[in-house]
């Protein structure tokens, strides 16, 4: 293992640190605790957004603290889901009198913890709603099991919910237009190489020179299919078939996000994404905005995801509201 | 055979010990269907637990698991902390006035933590999580009225064994469908060495 750390234990709360040294006009870290919240958290009338995660998959979650998208972002340790005392300090501080509302992706872990945290909140007397983003095709949807997983297109829920709620909705509000989203979003993803998570000291799992591995999850969960890399647009086509297979897309407009995962460079993203213009055009599926970049990462891994949401008047405003953050401004 | 604070306390400690050498074991079963982070959850939290353990004062096995409950619910994170820390606050709440906790006290309490565990993860057996441990474990007491350590611990290791054929439904080994057959549950290993470190403890008190 080669990384750039002092102590292997101790990566989150130092890269907390320098996340708050770089933006300390925007956010603070909540004393003791893993969060990093507004720097004028709580505001008041104003339902609070909190999301978070394992750590590993910067920038999200507290680069996306700031006007227009999250009030905090709960850190846990890499790859780990937080535990409920920092979700529950999260909550607090974000309560402006008008509710709290959880983003969390769809991970045993993350659930269990958010909630406890809510059964917290509430015990206290706080009004808590949740939404679970689910956007990975990658793995089937079934009642009967974890269902899908929650990837990059959590950055679209923490866009949108958020711009409803600076712009005044009620938290049963911002359910509703955070559950759109999730309705309409889904991501597929792919990978070139493993990641390591510091404390591990060693690779999530082995993958030859030549091999791909399709949809891989972001936390280096084995993905569907193993085989021999293949070129961009045939990596596109993949991605972007399964995305398209999922949801009904036909006539319909979309934001595009195409997201690396941690070392694959821009040039290799945009091929991507040039490819998936031209599959949507063929398609007669308008882009209404597309992203290209590093939304929601997974350490060191080489690879990235397709991610399509399907646009309404409603969603395309919220998309375009303002949002001031250290990872993601409109 | 009765449980009390002292033996309470070896037990967590032995478990401490099983952990900590086995971090890469579990860690690396983790790796083969999950995130590969077990062995590091389980070890930072129960380093904590006999952190706080070995430095405070207890009366009652209620008070002791209940440090333990809390302690693992707010250090160890991603599924087992939650599952762990909800199975040990529900042993503390079942145990409360029972010191010394006896077969039939722990054997309710054992009930009360594997209902705690499935409300919280909704797994029922069969599904690959350490709920495939806990419920044998809990038959077997409830069959039996003295504790039985030899046979305890047997019966924890071949249901963690019987972890390694079943198809994952619940937790991220389930994105693997049958990918998952072939391999122990992280989990079940972790909730075997509960058991087995309980075992021990049980017999040297004999
Ligand atoms: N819903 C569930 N119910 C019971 N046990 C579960 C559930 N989900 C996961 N587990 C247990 O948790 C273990 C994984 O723990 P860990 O790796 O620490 O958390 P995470 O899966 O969040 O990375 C699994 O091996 C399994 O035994
Ligand atoms: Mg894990």
């Amino acid at each position: 293992m080669k990384k750039i750390m002092n102590d292997p234990n101790q990566v989150v709360q130092d890269m907390l640190k320098g996340f708050v040294a770089a933006f300390p006009n925007d956010v603070k870290q909540l004393p003791n605790t893993t969060v990093i919240a507004r720097k004028n958290a709580p505001v008041s009338n104003k339902v609070g957004l909190v999301s978070g995660g394992g750590s590993g998959h910067e920038p999200a979650h507290a680069g996306y603290v700031g006007k227009g998208m999250l009030d905090a972002a709960v850190a846990g340790e890499v790859f780990t889901s937080p535990t409920p005392d920092q979700v529950y300090e999260a909550i607090k501080a974000v309560d402006g009198g008008a509710g709290v509302f959880l983003v969390i992706k769809n991970y045993t872990g993350d659930v269990m913890n958010f909630e406890m945290a809510a059964e917290l909140a509430a015990a206290e007397g706080i009004d808590v709603e949740q939404v679970i983003v689910n956007d990975d095709v990658a793995v089937e949807d079934s009642s009967f099991t974890t269902g899908r997983r929650g990837i990059a297109g959590t950055v679209f829920v923490h866009k949108i919910a958020g711009a409803k709620a600076e712009q005044g909705g009620s938290l049963q509000d911002v359910k509703a237009v955070a559950e759109k989203v999730v309705a309409n979003v889904r991501s597929m993803g792919m990978a070139l190489t493993p990641c390591t998570v510091p404390a591990a000291g060693k690779p999530s799992f082995e993958i030859d020179d030549n091999e791909m591995e399709i949809g891989m999850g972001i936390h280096g969960e084995p993905g569907i299919e193993r085989k021999e890399i293949a070129s961009a647009n045939e990596i596109a086509e993949e991605l972007t078939q399964k995305v398209l297979e999922d949801i009904d897309y036909s006539g319909s407009e979309v934001a595009v996000m195409v997201n690396g995962l941690g070392s694959t460079p821009e040039m290799e993203l945009f091929i991507v994404n040039a490819r998936v213009h031209e599959i949507l055009a063929e398609k007669g599926i308008k882009v209404y905005k597309t992203f290209v970049g590093e939304y929601m990462t997974s350490l060191e891994m080489a690879g990235c995801s397709v991610t399509l949401l399907k646009l309404d008047d409603e969603l395309k405003e919220l998309l375009e509201a303002e949002a001031v953050t250290p990872a993601f401004s409109s | 055979m009765e449980l009390n604070v002292q033996s309470v306390l070896k037990w967590i400690e032995k478990l401490n010990d099983k952990i900590q050498n086995n971090k890469e074991y579990l860690t690396s079963l983790d790796q083969a269907i999950g995130d590969g982070d077990h062995g590091i959850n389980m070890a930072r939290g129960f380093q904590e637990v006999i952190n706080k353990t070995t430095t405070s004062q207890y009366d009652t096995v209620s008070d002791l698991t209940k440090d333990v409950a809390m302690t693992l619910m707010s250090k160890v994170g991603g599924a087992s902390g939650p599952l762990y820390g909800t199975a040990f606050l529900k042993l503390s709440m079942s145990v409360k006035g029972k010191d010394p906790v006896d077969h039939d006290a722990f054997t309710a309490g054992v009930q009360e933590a594997l209902n705690g565990i499935q409300q919280r993860g909704k797994a029922n057996e069969g599904e690959k999580t350490l709920v495939d441990v806990w419920a044998p474990v809990l038959r077997f007491l409830q069959e039996n009225s003295e504790f039985e350590p030899g046979k305890l611990e047997e019966t924890a290791k071949v249901a963690m064994e019987s972890t390694k054929d079943i198809i994952a439904i619940r937790g991220r080994a389930a994105y693997l469908k049958e990918r998952s057959k072939g391999h122990l549950d992280p989990g079940s290993v972790s909730s075997f060495y509960l058991f087995q470190s309980l075992a021990e403890v049980l017999q040297e008190g004999e």
